[in-house]
């Protein structure tokens, strides 16, 4: 253990996700030895990311006013809304460059053991979206385990008296693998989604 | 298949050990409390991840260690890979095979397979069903290592139902009654959300995948294994009754056996299953039906031997169960491992032969005894001495 305030430091850095006790300690250590400018901008970074982020009120996601810069944007495609998880599934989505349509963050999955049910979700938020008839097609794109599929088969029930196109996103094979690397359950999902080739 | 060396660091009494192991019989002989399970143990764990002894991993490591380490090399038709599984109580193990590690620590399960005989088995015939199931689903595992998943996806979903039964039934009871909100949404108020049970449908279609892929396996399982164990039985208990398997499913109307292995058929009877119970479930806030909840009946003659079987003839069937899975792997591929942990000593003269002739032509068979005379002549291979905790060999 060592002197109070240093310890503080440790046992707060180690609430974090990913990090352990070591890690804890070593960017402690190195926060001691740091230059008090970048200690200080880090502090900031911190306390400015609590006070100026918040959610946009239309999508879920993170944002720095009202609506985040998706919703903002016109050119995108507001006949299309995925269904996501979470903040961080936009950004990968968003690297892909091949998705124009709007998002709606959940905020997480449906998992009792969690005590997360429909209602702690954004799925409220959701179906005021839909009500207005503008949205064709919902792709669900949350995670492919059995929380996200669970949510996935929940929001597709949920949805279906509106008569939306409905979507999931394909699991299967990893682009530029190897067939024999994958596992039983991937490649079994793979067969299950197999699609037509038009030649 | 045979394993080529074992060597444990912090394992149950041992700090560190390291084995070399041959091909053909090899006996671990000492006085009782001296470690020789620990070492059979811990391939068993190599094969199955878990212990034939404890439910949990804490008792695996030994006392004041953070973790295990098990390491085999197996050797199956002149190629070796060295698995490496790594037990980590309350955490997630890992696993290595051939120095790399693997995604999921159950990647590397099908490398090894065993067979494991002890005195616990006596449980297959005469403890509560979860034996039995757990027997049927680690065969599943051995054969395919894909149940793995299909079984860990199973007991999540059960989990999760589970849970979400509990919570409405307490909230039923009033005990935890939420206030509800204002619904603006007409949408949203038709469907229905916000209601606990809203949910259970979905997780009810999950168990119904998931539990029809296992219960379809089971069922498949058994028809092979009725045979084996049949004439397993037979063989060692010439004078005793014919031994007989059934697939008991709880909870469902239909009588299974006429639905055979087909997935849908079963799903379909599953998803009756539950409506049916569904009021009984809302009560008790436990799912009622679904494999987790199945049996496999044992019959000696006419009687079921849970209940009616001597202890001679319950010890008989446990052992048949056991070969019927030796003989059930082999032909699928490769010689099991067998592994006897204390088991002559339990046998009478003429069980004991049977057993021997039986076991006598496998691969490779590891034995434990307390002393030399439990292990038959016709066993005689390498000899280790384990005593308090050191293994020597002396042959």
């Amino acid at each position: 253990m060592y002197e109070g305030v240093v310890q503080n430091l440790i046992d707060e850095l180690g609430l974090l996700p990913g990090v352990g006790p070591k890690s804890a300690q070593r960017i402690a250590f190195h926060l001691l030895a740091a230059d008090p400018a970048d200690v200080k901008r880090l502090a900031h970074a911190l306390l400015e990311v609590k006070e100026k982020v918040r959610f946009c009120r239309v999508c879920g996601n993170v944002a720095a006013e009202e609506e985040c810069r998706i919703c903002r944007d016109q050119r995108r495609d507001p006949q299309v809304i995925c269904v996501v998880e979470e903040p961080k599934d936009v950004v990968a989505i968003e690297r892909t460059r091949e998705f124009r349509g709007r998002y709606h963050v959940l905020g997480g999955a449906i998992s009792p053991i969690d005590g997360v049910g429909p209602d702690d979700l954004k799925i409220r938020e959701l179906m005021v979206r839909l009500a207005d008839g503008q949205v064709t097609e919902l792709i669900l794109a949350t995670d492919p385990n059995l929380e996200g599929e669970a949510t996935a088969t929940y929001l597709a029930r949920l949805v279906k008296p509106l008569g939306l196109k409905v979507t999931r996103l394909a699991s299967g094979l990893p682009v530029g693998g190897d067939l024999e690397y994958a596992d039983e359950v991937t490649l079994g999902r793979a067969f299950e989604g197999r699609r037509l080739l038009d030649v | 298949m045979h394993v080529a060396s074992l060597s444990l660091t912090d394992f149950r009494s041992y700090p560190e050990v390291e084995l070399t192991l041959e091909p053909g019989a090899t006996a671990f002989v000492g006085p009782n409390g001296q470690g020789k399970t620990n070492l059979v143990e811990a391939l068993g764990y190599v094969a199955t991840h878990s212990s034939h002894r404890v439910a949990t991993d804490a008792p695996l490591v030994r006392h004041g260690a953070q973790r295990a380490v098990v390491r085999a090399v197996i050797v199956r038709d002149d190629r070796r890979a060295l698995v490496e599984v790594e037990i980590n109580p309350g955490r997630a193990n890992r696993a290595r095979v051939n120095r790399s590690p693997v995604p999921r620590p159950r990647d590397a399960l099908g490398l090894l397979r065993t067979v494991l005989f002890a005195p616990e088995d006596l449980a297959l015939v005469k403890g509560d069903p979860s034996e039995r199931r757990r027997f049927m689903d680690e065969l599943l595992v051995a054969r395919a290592p894909r149940f793995a998943a299909v079984r860990a996806d199973y007991e999540r979903v059960l989990k999760q139902r589970n849970t979400l039964l509990r919570t409405a039934a307490a909230s039923r009871a009033g005990r935890r009654r939420a206030p509800r909100r204002q619904d603006d949404d007409a949408a949203f108020a038709a469907a229905g959300a916000g209601d606990v049970l809203s949910t259970l449908e979905i997780w009810d279609t999950h168990l119904v995948r998931f539990g029809a892929e296992l219960l379809a396996a089971r069922l498949h399982l058994v028809d092979l294994l009725r045979p084996l164990a049949a004439k397993a039985y037979a063989t060692l208990a010439p004078s005793s009754g014919l031994a007989d398997l059934e697939y008991r499913a709880s909870g469902l109307s239909t009588d299974i056996p006429t639905l055979g292995t087909n997935r849908e058929l079963l799903a379909e009877c599953i998803r009756a299953g539950l409506a049916e119970a569904r009021q009984a479930e809302l009560e008790r806030g436990v799912t009622l039906v679904g494999p987790h909840r199945d049996d496999l009946l044992l019959r000696l003659g006419e009687l079921p031997a849970r209940g009616y079987a001597s202890h001679g003839e319950s010890w008989s069937f446990a052992l048949a169960l056991r070969l019927a899975a030796y003989d059930l792997l082999r032909t699928d591929g490769g010689d099991p491992v067998l592994i006897l942990d204390d088991v002559f000593a339990e046998l009478d003269g003429q069980r004991r032969r049977r057993l021997t002739e039986i076991v006598a032509p496998a691969e490779q068979v590891l034995i434990t005894a307390a002393v030399p005379d439990d292990v038959p002549p016709e066993l005689t291979g390498a000899r280790f001495d384990v005593t308090e905790g050191s293994v020597t060999r002396v042959r």
